[in-house]
């Protein structure tokens, strides 16, 4: 691995965090701190969000990071491309590195489309120039060629995403940071977003690429990090990664309670994986019917609020993943609602991780990957070592002709 | 398709704890990001001047209505005096100079707090936000001063030799703006409050500035001291190249004395706190 071009050496960064996770002062806290006591202010907690992490990324390596929600993978991102500074160690980059960390940064409603694709370009880090030879097929890829001398206060949601993620998907710093931009919703989106990692992969770029989609993960990358609380547990082959980080998802007795970040307006409370007789149960023969229920709790009205249900095989393929919107069902509403998942008998013998992810247009409020069961094949099943994700009961007939 | 990185994108780029001094690293930087600074600049114009109705005349009307105001109010009831220039024409000039300044100094303290975004999503050099919101206030004050032409016909007025020394006060008026926007800029984003704090600052800056009045209404060393205010040197610097008036030397080399202190210390300041500005905004 000669060609090294990121390498974090002892990387380690403390965020304080205050009672209401306010982190900036007041003026009037600074001058009231001059007469007061220093213990006498209220002390502020502080997380560790990475603590002593250190690697290398050669050039061209896709790099993978896996990891529980708050195991500091943003963080990383954030120190590679210098939007923050480690309290402690280095981060050292060969080249600039871009971070795609969200889409449309920098976009204003009252300039027109064309405006703020200059712009949103120019935040990212791309040249004018780049910039106006990419300016087309940046407007065909989002579709808004007619609305694009409009004020971007007068597009929907949907063109503005499209419109942000075309743009993103243009930008091709030497190192590029990417975290998982898009969630719930557009699978179209998600396609294309895949589809660009692979390009970027293929072109020999390096990239650092955060994601809870563990198939994609296996699929991309060269290699995988799997971060929790802040240090690297695991490091090498993705897919043994991966299926490494899936095991380590405890099943805790077909119940498990998540938690919710501060400031997000919605979120999964408590997620309980229940058999056919309304019981909390881990295992499953693979006859049985799967429930899931899901404690949603809505601060505030959240337009366009969806929330997955994923289930991941243990080498990170996903197998089902399905929204409330899909099909056009009615909006969630504020408060808190019971969210009831069926699933007919449909998987193979072997062991699953679900994930749940609370999210709107604007992205992710919440993805955490919840809890583990383990399908058990019928007592009469043949040990066959056949590899299948699916293995519904069936039924054969011989019919004589 | 091939990866054309160029020599200069293959240097090793550092991010430790400590850093966040000026020096040449850093300029080199600001060059690299100069067109995201232009994008500032830019961005600020189309937004000052197609967000308002008025627009472009908003820039004229602002200084006209409180010349008209203050002509009035002032130059009859108390009799201030004007340096030998006709009150209108003094405070038109006065007036124009002050809400360009102003509308540099409290957007380049706004500019990173009203999208925290820009900080906590993408990296670039910070102070080109403020740096090049400050530039848009060129443009503000050019376009104000066009209206002097005809009030200066309108009072029978002739434009002195010094008009053309314009761009170089337009230069001033820039880095004075910029200078006191950066301190806003960093305070605002470590203490949330100081806008309100900023509101009346911009007023009380307002009555220790010559603009309504002229600054030889002060005597002796006190005249010298209310020069440390650069925005003293800036208003009359503006006044003497327009209108003609005397200039009082000393003043001027101690504005700009105090600008080159204040600007070097705020970029100082900025620099040193902007690496936690992800952390605290």
């Amino acid at each position: 691995m000669g060609d090294v071009v990121v390498q974090a050496d002892g990387v380690a960064k403390r965020y304080r965090i205050g009672e209401d996770y306010q982190t900036y002062r007041t003026l009037r806290d600074a001058v009231g701190g001059l007469f007061s006591r220093r213990d006498a202010r209220p002390r502020r907690a502080e997380i560790w969000a990475l603590d002593d992490v250190s690697f290398e990324v050669s050039r061209g390596e896709v790099l993978g990071i896996v990891g529980p929600n708050g195991s500091g993978k943003t963080t990383l991102l954030k120190l590679v491309s210098r939007i923050t500074a480690p309290t402690r160690g280095v981060v050292r980059t060969r080249g600039r590195a871009g971070a795609i960390l969200e889409i449309g940064t920098g976009f204003h409603p009252e300039l027109t489309g064309a405006e703020n694709i200059l712009l949103n370009a120019a935040v990212l880090g791309m040249p004018r120039r780049e910039a106006r030879r990419k300016f087309g097929d940046i407007v065909d890829f989002a579709g808004v060629g007619p609305f694009i001398e409009t004020p971007l206060k007068r597009y929907s949601s949907g063109m503005r995403m499209r419109l942000a993620f075309a743009i993103a998907s243009q930008v091709e710093p030497p190192i590029l940071a990417v975290d998982e931009v898009l969630a719930v919703g557009d699978a179209e989106f998600q396609r294309r977003c895949l589809d660009k990692m692979s390009e970027l992969g293929g072109a020999g770029r390096t990239v650092l690429f955060v994601s809870h989609d563990h198939g994609a993960i296996t699929r991309l990358c060269t290699r995988a990090i799997w971060l929790d609380r802040g240090h690297i547990r695991a490091e090498g082959n993705p897919a043994e990664v991966v299926r490494d980080y899936l095991h380590s998802i405890a099943s805790k007795g077909g119940a498990v309670e998540l938690d919710i970040d501060p400031g997000s307006p919605a979120g999964v409370r408590s997620v309980a994986l229940v058999s056919a007789n309304g019981d909390p149960s881990t295992t499953f023969g693979r006859d049985q019917p799967l429930e899931l229920r899901l404690d949603l709790e809505a601060f505030r009205f959240v337009p366009g609020l969806d929330v997955a249900v994923q289930i991941f095989a243990s080498d990170g393929i996903r197998v089902i993943h399905e929204a409330w919107l899909d099909e056009s069902r009615p909006p969630l509403p504020e408060g808190k609602t019971l969210l009831t998942f069926r699933m007919p008998a449909l998987l193979a013998p072997g062991r699953y991780v679900v994930g749940v992810r609370v999210g709107d247009a604007a992205g992710n409020h919440q993805a955490r990957e919840a809890l583990s069961f383990e399908v058990l094949p019928l007592p009469a099943d043949p040990v066959d070592g056949r590899l299948r994700i699916t293995q519904p009961p069936v039924s054969w007939s011989a019919t004589p002709l | 398709m091939a990866a054309t990185a160029a020599p200069d994108h293959e240097e090793w780029i550092e991010n430790g704890p400590s850093g966040g001094r000026l020096g040449r690293a850093w300029l080199t930087e600001l060059w690299e990001y100069r067109e995201l600074g232009a994008f500032f600049a830019w961005r600020e114009l189309k937004l000052r001047y197609k967000q308002s109705v008025l627009g472009i005349a908003w820039v004229l009307l602002q200084p006209l209505l409180g010349m008209i105001l203050f002509s009035a109010l002032f130059a009859r009831a108390v009799d201030v005096p004007s340096d030998g220039a006709r009150y209108p024409l003094f405070a038109y000039v006065g007036l124009a100079v002050w809400a360009a300044l102003t509308a540099g100094v409290s957007r380049a303290g706004e500019i990173l707090t009203e999208d925290p975004n820009l900080v906590t999503k993408v990296y670039f050099p910070r102070v080109l936000a403020p740096a090049g919101t400050v530039l848009a206030s060129g443009l503000d004050i050019l376009i104000a001063l066009l209206l002097v032409g005809p009030l200066m016909a309108i009072y029978g007025v002739t434009p002195p030799v010094e008009l053309l020394l314009l761009p170089l006060c337009v230069v001033g008026l820039l880095l004075v703006a910029f200078a006191i926007g950066i301190w806003m800029s960093a305070l605002q984003v470590l203490y949330r409050d100081i806008r309100y704090a900023m509101t009346f600052g911009l007023q009380a800056w307002l009555f220790a500035s010559p603009v309504l009045y002229p600054s030889s209404l002060i005597s002796g060393d006190l005249r010298l001291l209310y020069f440390v205010n650069p925005a003293a040197g800036i208003v009359e610097s503006f006044r003497a190249c327009v209108l003609g008036t005397p200039l009082y030397g000393p003043g001027i080399a101690i504005s700009a004395a105090s600008l080159v202190t204040l600007a070097l210390t705020g970029l100082a300041y900025f620099k040193r706190v902007e690496r936690s500005f992800a952390d605290r905004i």
